[in-house]
């Protein structure tokens, strides 16, 4: 449980307790005492949300409890059928992909995974894909373009993963073509950050028509530790990083980065993961009906002109 | 080629100015004028010292009187109000600026290579690391487009430590911006050939530089993934000692050459040939396409 969801558990607990009190009664004391600490529940919940520090929101965004790529195929899907491995190397845990139906149509899904028990997490290292991770994505980017089928990408990793046996298979090599891949693909491409966007792990999987953000997720240059490693030379400046780098789902929709961000439920997406899921559900599936309407030259050209477009700089004199 | 006194190998203190230099990979110590005779290999450890993008260009082309920058005007914003600890991103552009004489980590232009013109584009590693910011991956962008539009061969020479913090999200997204154009010039069937330099790390070697048709290294370079910072960041542990030189990427089957500098005009010359279209073999009808586009 995070610090700033403790106070508002132990009133959770504590209205909860005068509720196994309370009798029929709705002029009871202890009816009005539940009345009047419900109200408090719901004003102090919405007013800590509406005020979430940057660093809040990453953790958040890690919530160990938070809905992960697996929980949303469950709900937004009804007969997700996952398919493993690269055909080259290895199955990656980390990424999980398949065919799945959503809204009436046959879809691609390709998302990073998460685990939630320690042993699951080993299992799926932390979400940090392997360089075959992001190959067996490319295989079903690769197999949506061949059969006309939508893809649907869900980020959720704290960034790709940086070992030697990584750097010995080509973990760049894999991003890069992942995203070459990606940003020419002849069918419509719905990317949304769930939960961690880390760096160029998440970009791997992050280049299409249109990018979605749940509210409390995060989308970063490199997690708020890489990126204070970097700048302050000491990854116990994580939080400072966070607020520096600007990388909260308000933030990137005023700088024109993302294009929705998707409401979460009261307390964030892990008190309720249906109604996560299904916020989720109506921009995706409204997205998706406007983007398959469109003429496939026409969708390669604008998501060419969308990223082209992500950038600042200026005109200066020549030095 | 043109030499130049400013980043590079280190001067050794207790010698006449600049007469001495310290190889950075071996200590080696070398008499100046030689180093610089031999293009900056060292002849102990055959590292390639660093060169600036001036001095690369002149490596590269027939002739670096005939390279025509294209723009040289575009520099760093500052989107997210940057500041770090030891100063603000406005303050480091300027001084990265005062110091290179460039206004962003890459200079991109045209010219002749065995008599064919191609579109160079040369990281900077001395304006802020060689960091790819919105304005490099800007410049980035419209090279692989201007050679898009005049049928010309992308080269690229990178050496850089990866996506420039300071920018944020900003920063991240050049990756894909660079990279899809690379792969819109790939698609017209127009080669895109990367030099990866020392160092080539992070977000430039995961971008259009991986996606290159022909990647070479140069001997000694380091190319990676991760920067041991950013592995003790996410690992909470020292990043592994082995070195990500170039010779350690070709055995892993990333890139296609290593090839030493004396040698590297030459080889991208030859290769360029073989897989150019053949229209552009002739620069007078490049020139007339050009004018026409
Ligand atoms: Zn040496």
């Amino acid at each position: 449980m995070l610090e700033f969801e403790r106070d508002l558990d132990e009133l959770r607990e504590h209205i909860a307790e005068l509720e196994r009190d309370a009798g029929a009664d709705p002029n009871s004391q202890v009816a009005r005492e539940l009345a009047v600490l419900q109200l408090e529940l719901e004003t102090r919940t919405a007013d800590i949300f509406a005020h979430l520090t940057p660093w809040q929101r990453v953790q958040l965004a890690r919530h160990a409890q938070r809905p992960h790529t697996q929980d949303y195929l469950d709900r937004l899907c009804s007969d997700f059928t996952e398919l493993h491995g690269d055909r080259r190397f290895a199955d990656d845990p980390s990424v999980i992909a398949g065919l799945a139906t959503f809204e009436g149509r046959s879809v691609i899904v390709v998302g990073h995974q998460k685990g939630r028990s320690t042993a699951e997490n080993v299992e799926r290292n932390f979400g940090m894909a392997h360089p075959e991770g992001f190959r067996k994505a490319l295989r079903l980017f690769d197999m949506a373009e061949r059969f006309g089928r939508p893809v649907l990408t869900f980020l959720d990793t704290p960034g790709a993963s940086p070992t030697l046996d990584d750097e010995k298979r080509g973990q760049s090599w894999a991003i890069a073509e992942n995203m070459a891949r990606l940003a020419r693909l002849r069918v419509p491409v719905i990317v949304t950050v769930i939960g961690e966007g880390g760096s160029g792990g998440a970009l791997a999987l992050g280049v299409g028509d249109r990018v979605l953000m749940l509210e409390h997720a995060i989308y970063s240059v490199a997690s708020p530790e890489a990126a204070a490693a970097i700048i302050w030379r000491s990854s116990d400046h994580a939080e400072e990083a966070a607020a520096a780098l600007g990388l909260t789902a308000p933030d990137l929709l005023r700088a024109g980065l993302i294009d929705r961000v998707v409401p979460e439920p009261e307390g964030g997406a892990h008190r309720d993961f249906d109604s996560a899921a299904a916020n989720l559900r109506a921009e995706l599936a409204r997205m998706l009906e406007e983007l398959c309407a469109q003429n496939v030259d026409d969708l390669i050209n604008a998501r060419y002109a969308k990223f082209r477009a992500m950038g600042e700089h200026q005109q200066a004199p020549a030095v | 080629m043109a030499v130049r006194r400013r980043g590079g190998v280190q001067s050794y203190p207790d010698v006449p100015v600049d007469l001495w230099v310290t190889c950075r990979k071996c200590g080696g110590m070398h008499y100046r004028p030689e180093f610089e005779a031999a293009l900056r290999v060292c002849p102990s450890c055959n590292y390639h010292d660093r060169l600036d993008a001036a001095e690369r260009i002149a490596l590269l082309l027939d002739d670096p009187g005939e390279f025509r920058e294209i723009d040289a005007d575009v520099t760093a914003a500052d989107p997210l109000g940057f500041r770090r600890p030891s100063g603000s991103y406005v303050d480091r552009v300027a001084k990265a600026r005062a110091l290179t004489s460039r206004n962003e980590a890459i200079v991109c232009g045209i010219g002749p290579l065995h008599g064919r013109p191609v579109a160079l584009g040369v990281m900077e590693f001395g304006f802020i690391a060689g960091s790819m910011g919105s304005a490099t991956g800007e410049k980035i962008t419209r090279l692989f487009e201007h050679a898009l539009r005049h049928g010309l061969p992308v080269i690229t020479v990178t050496a850089s430590g990866g996506a420039r913090q300071d920018e944020g999200l900003f920063a991240l997204m050049q990756m894909a911006r660079t990279t899809a154009a690379a792969a819109r010039l790939g698609e017209a069937g127009l080669p895109h050939i990367c030099v990866m330099a020392d160092p080539t790390l992070a977000g430039v070697t995961a971008s259009f530089a991986a996606v290159a048709d022909i990647i070479v290294g140069e001997p000694g370079a380091t190319i990676r993934f991760a920067g041991s910072r950013v592995v003790q960041g996410t690992l909470r542990r020292r990043a592994p000692v082995e070195d990500h030189t170039a010779e350690w990427v070709l055995r892993q089957g990333m890139l296609d050459l290593v090839v030493p500098r004396r040698e590297l005009r030459e080889t991208l010359g030859r290769v360029i040939g073989h897989l150019a279209p053949a229209e552009a073999a002739a620069p007078a009808r490049v020139t007339a396409k050009a004018a026409r586009v």
